[in-house]
């Protein structure tokens, strides 16, 4: 009597709601170093149904990794986990570690961040697949074979036949990561962990990938555990969200109510800091972003000075600059061939204008920023500062170019604490060692840091941190330009939105001239003056913010600003099927600039 | 119970580098106290006492002059030790300076490096023997000789590491602020290279201790008239098969001091290398 009735609850329990693929519950992990114990996460408990996707977010060291690598139990020996994992029903907490290897890859496969370092370099792509099957006993031999080429094509790969006796090092980026989902899905697993999968990626590769993911589950109903720290991708991808901090899950709900009203206060001043585009429709200049967290000023959101642009505020002009490296050919190995990696980029920039340049990765946008600083010899066209030439720049007028780079972390020398790197610039150019560290105080303080800091090192800071003093070193001999290469995307949301702030901050109080270099298009959009969109190493289209974003008149342009994700649920399905259709476009040499009025300049036929 | 982070050295792995490092300290300190350690003069013959085995008069026993062998592997040590120190302080100087110009001056790097591989293709011995053909035998010419040997490699380490940390971000920041090119190289590329480097000369200290005993052996090193390991087991080789203990202590030395300094420059380089993480 009472087994029919489980029998019968259980039945009406299916239908109501499918049995989760994987069930976690209270997982715990702390690793063990040097007699103290270090928790990673805490309690954190989930479910993911059969054809869901279930987003973890959070920022770094909030553990979202840690949770993956937990349940898979890829942690390092002296790491100690509790609590319950469930795959399909089956407890697959205490198993073995021989059987958790069959489930690897097997019942439950894994995608990571960098596909390059994920592949095997010496071996076929194919192959890989082949071994994948043969591991988990799917397939062998020639059926192996054949199943390898029918995942290739499965992930929409052209030409799986010939692409699978490549090895990874020939294909692309996108590519590589469509293999590894390909060897993901070899044995046709219950469940798909993808650790931030398309954080290497650039947009447009991006958007191909998160639709093929979906276009994957809906074929086969695969449940999707997806981590990522991007919002946009989030709200691409995600039915369900877990917000994570610190180790912990601070909220747990669908994506439409992370998205639309968030419970948690952590989870509201995340989505505070997200830059969305399409923010800034209709508003004149930069914007900072409302406060966050403890360190950003307290100022609101406010309107931004808007610029002069004449010859007398003219600070930077960059005339026809080229850049070739001698690179070895692509066919003939033994010949070497001219690689433009900038070729022909014009544009002035005026004392307090933010000029954004974007572009996807290989457009030239970094080489276009060494070029300007004269780290890297360029072949053709000039640059002026401040109406110098750089012959005569070459003493003191350098100082009034700085850079700030994109990594924090690489950007300061270890064994300096940071009153040497700070004063070491003007030190450098003559300034008195006391006049110098009275200086470097009072440009902490600028930054938002204390004069305190000043004896560490940079070992005892974090990244957003790091990155100020770095702008701070940036500021130290009163430049009038500012070169950012990447400034900001190494850093966590909230940091970023921080550090932008104090960008935008700085520039209006010392009227510095921004030359920003970066491919987040949302960033771009919130504190730019002008943008220029550079592609194969040609500018296609520069000119003022509103202009580019609202009105594109590029084929590229259009194109990179419609596969960037929109940190929005329910947008979400505008986009959808439209990934495939990217193609690079093609620029003739004989293009030229076309004036569209309002200093907006598109490269034309 | 927390430790504070400074004491918190990785002690379990420094172990076997601490026994190696004691060994070192223990053996400079025979060879240099050596007058004071109970020896008598290690030139002195004594036809009466020829190739007497170890006992109370004689620790080690005696040698074919019936010199005191105890006394002659000591004051011997004095000269691996000061072969080994000064060539590991002058090949690692001069390789730094080498390498800290190839990597830093991109177009005197083809040729100065090209001169190095030149260096390199000659065998020590070889070169050591020239050596002493040209100048004569004498501690000074084995210094010179086994340093010039050792030479390339610090060069090659040391460029291989400027040319990774001239790209560093730092580096170029200070480019751009206008530093002048020997203080980059004094102030970011210098002490960054130094944990390396050290590590390097403590193996060139044992690999020149190696040498200079293989030059004494064959008669191309130190002369006759000054004990070293090498000549001492050189001397010993005449009669090896039945007095046996002539050749066994020097070598027991010398491969202990070999072995010894070796596995001191293995912790040291593990030691070294997790600082290197910290500041990542």
């Amino acid at each position: 009597m009472s087994s029919t009735l489980t029998s019968a609850k259980l039945l009406w329990d299916d239908q109501a709601v499918p049995a989760p693929v994987l069930s976690v519950s209270s997982l715990s992990t702390s690793i063990a170093g040097r007699g103290t114990e270090k928790s990673l996460i805490r309690n954190v408990s989930f479910d993911i149904q059969p054809g869901r996707t279930l987003s973890i977010v959070g920022e770094s060291g909030s553990g979202k990794s840690v949770t993956a690598l937990s349940l898979l139990r890829l942690l390092p020996p002296s790491a100690r986990i509790a609590g319950k994992v469930r795959l399909q029903g089956q407890d697959i907490s205490d198993l073995g570690d021989r059987q958790m290897a069959d489930i690897r890859g097997n019942r439950i496969g894994m995608i990571f961040q960098e596909p390059m370092t994920s592949l095997n370099p010496v071996l076929p792509v194919g192959l890989q697949i082949e071994e994948a099957l043969a591991r988990h006993a799917v397939a062998k031999g020639a059926e192996a074979r054949r199943r390898a080429v029918e995942l290739l094509d499965k992930v929409r790969i052209p030409h799986a036949a010939r692409r699978c006796g490549e090895y990874p090092h020939q294909l692309s980026g996108g590519m590589r990561q469509r293999v590894m989902i390909a060897m993901a899905l070899a044995c046709g697993p219950d469940l798909l962990i993808a650790d931030e999968p398309t954080t290497a990626l650039d947009v447009t590769t991006q958007s191909g990938i998160i639709d093929l993911l979906k276009a994957i589950q809906a074929e086969d109903g695969t449940a999707i555990m997806f981590i990522t720290h991007d919002m946009g991708v989030v709200a691409e991808v995600a039915d369900d969200v877990l917000v994570m901090r610190d180790g912990e899950v601070v909220e747990h709900a669908s994506s439409f109510d992370i998205f639309s009203r968030p419970s948690h206060p952590y989870t509201r001043q995340l989505m505070r800091a997200v830059p969305r585009i399409g923010d800034m429709r209709g508003r004149e200049g930069p914007e900072r972003f409302a406060a966050v967290g403890a360190e950003a000023p307290s100022a609101g959101p406010q309107t931004r000075h808007l610029v002069t642009r004449d010859s007398a505020h003219k600070v930077l002009s960059v005339h026809g600059l080229s850049v070739t490296f001698r690179v070895r050919d692509d066919r003939r190995r033994l010949r070497k061939t001219d690689l433009h990696a900038v070729r022909d980029v014009s544009f002035d920039l005026f004392a307090g204008e933010t000029l954004s340049v974007v572009g996807e990765s290989g457009c030239g946008k970094s080489t276009l920023a060494r070029g300007i600083m004269g780290l890297q010899p360029i072949n053709a066209g000039s640059v002026a500062i401040d109406g110098r030439t750089p012959a005569a720049m070459r003493a003191d007028g350098r100082k009034a170019l700085q850079m700030v780079f994109q990594d924090p972390f690489a950007s300061l020398n270890p064994r300096l604490t940071i009153l040497r790197s700070l004063t070491e610039p003007m030190t450098a150019n003559g300034i008195a060692p006391a006049e110098a560290a009275e200086t470097a105080a009072g440009l902490m303080q600028e930054v938002g840091l204390s004069a305190e800091m000043l004896s560490r090192l940079p070992h005892e800071f974090s990244g957003g941190q790091r990155q100020r003093i770095c702008i701070a070193r940036a500021l130290a001999l009163k430049p009038k330009v500012v070169v950012a290469d990447e400034a900001v995307s190494a850093l966590d949301v909230s940091v970023q939105a921080q550090v932008l702030n104090l960008l935008m901050e700085l520039q209006e109080r010392r009227n510095l001239a921004l030359l920003f270099i970066a491919h987040d298009m949302a960033v771009v959009e919130r504190l730019s003056h002008r943008v220029a969109v550079m592609c194969f190493g040609r500018l296609v289209e520069i000119g003022p913010r509103a202009a580019v974003f609202d009105s594109p008149a590029h084929p590229y342009t259009r194109q990179l600003l419609s596969a960037v994700p929109v940190p929005d649920p329910a947008r979400r399905f505008s986009t959808a099927g439209r990934a495939d259709s990217f193609e690079r476009p093609v620029i003739s040499a004989s293009a030229r600039m076309k004036d569209l009025g309002g200093g907006h300049l598109v490269l034309a036929d | 119970m927390t430790k504070p982070a400074a004491l918190s050295l990785p002690v379990p792995r420094l172990s076997a580098s601490w026994i190696g490092g004691g060994i070192v300290v223990l053996i400079a300190l025979a060879a240099v106290f050596a007058p004071i350690l109970g020896t008598v003069d290690p030139m002195a013959m004594s036809p009466l006492n020829r190739m007497k085995a170890p006992s109370a008069d004689f620790w080690f026993g005696t040698d074919t002059y019936g010199r005191d062998l105890y006394s002659r592997v000591l004051y011997g040590g004095r000269t691996s030790l000061a072969v080994g120190f000064a060539v590991a302080i002058l090949s690692t100087v001069a390789g730094l300076a080498i390498g800290l110009f190839a990597g830093y001056f991109r177009r005197v790097d083809g040729i100065v490096m090209r001169v190095m591989d030149g260096v390199m293709a000659i065998p020590a011995i070889l070169l050591a023997i020239a050596f002493s053909a040209l100048l004569g035998g004498s501690l000074g010419t084995v210094i010179v000789a086994i340093s010039i040997a050792e030479i390339p490699r610090v060069a090659r380490l040391i460029r291989g590491l400027v040319l990774s940390l001239r790209g560093r971000m730092y580096v170029e920041a200070a480019i751009l602020a206008g530093v002048s090119q020997p203080r980059i190289i004094w102030r970011h590329i210098l002490p960054n290279t130094l944990a390396p480097l050290i590590v390097q000369a403590t193996y060139i200290f044992a690999s020149a201790m190696l040498l200079e005993a293989i030059l004494s052996f064959i008669g191309a090193g130190i002369p006759p008239t000054t004990p070293s390991w090498g000549n001492i087991i050189s001397e010993g080789r005449a009669v090896w098969q039945i007095k046996f203990h002539i050749i066994l202590y020097p070598a027991i030395f010398l491969s202990l001091a070999v072995f010894a300094i070796n596995t001191f420059g293995d912790g040291l380089r593990d030691a070294l290398d997790q600082r290197g993480m910290k500041h990542q």
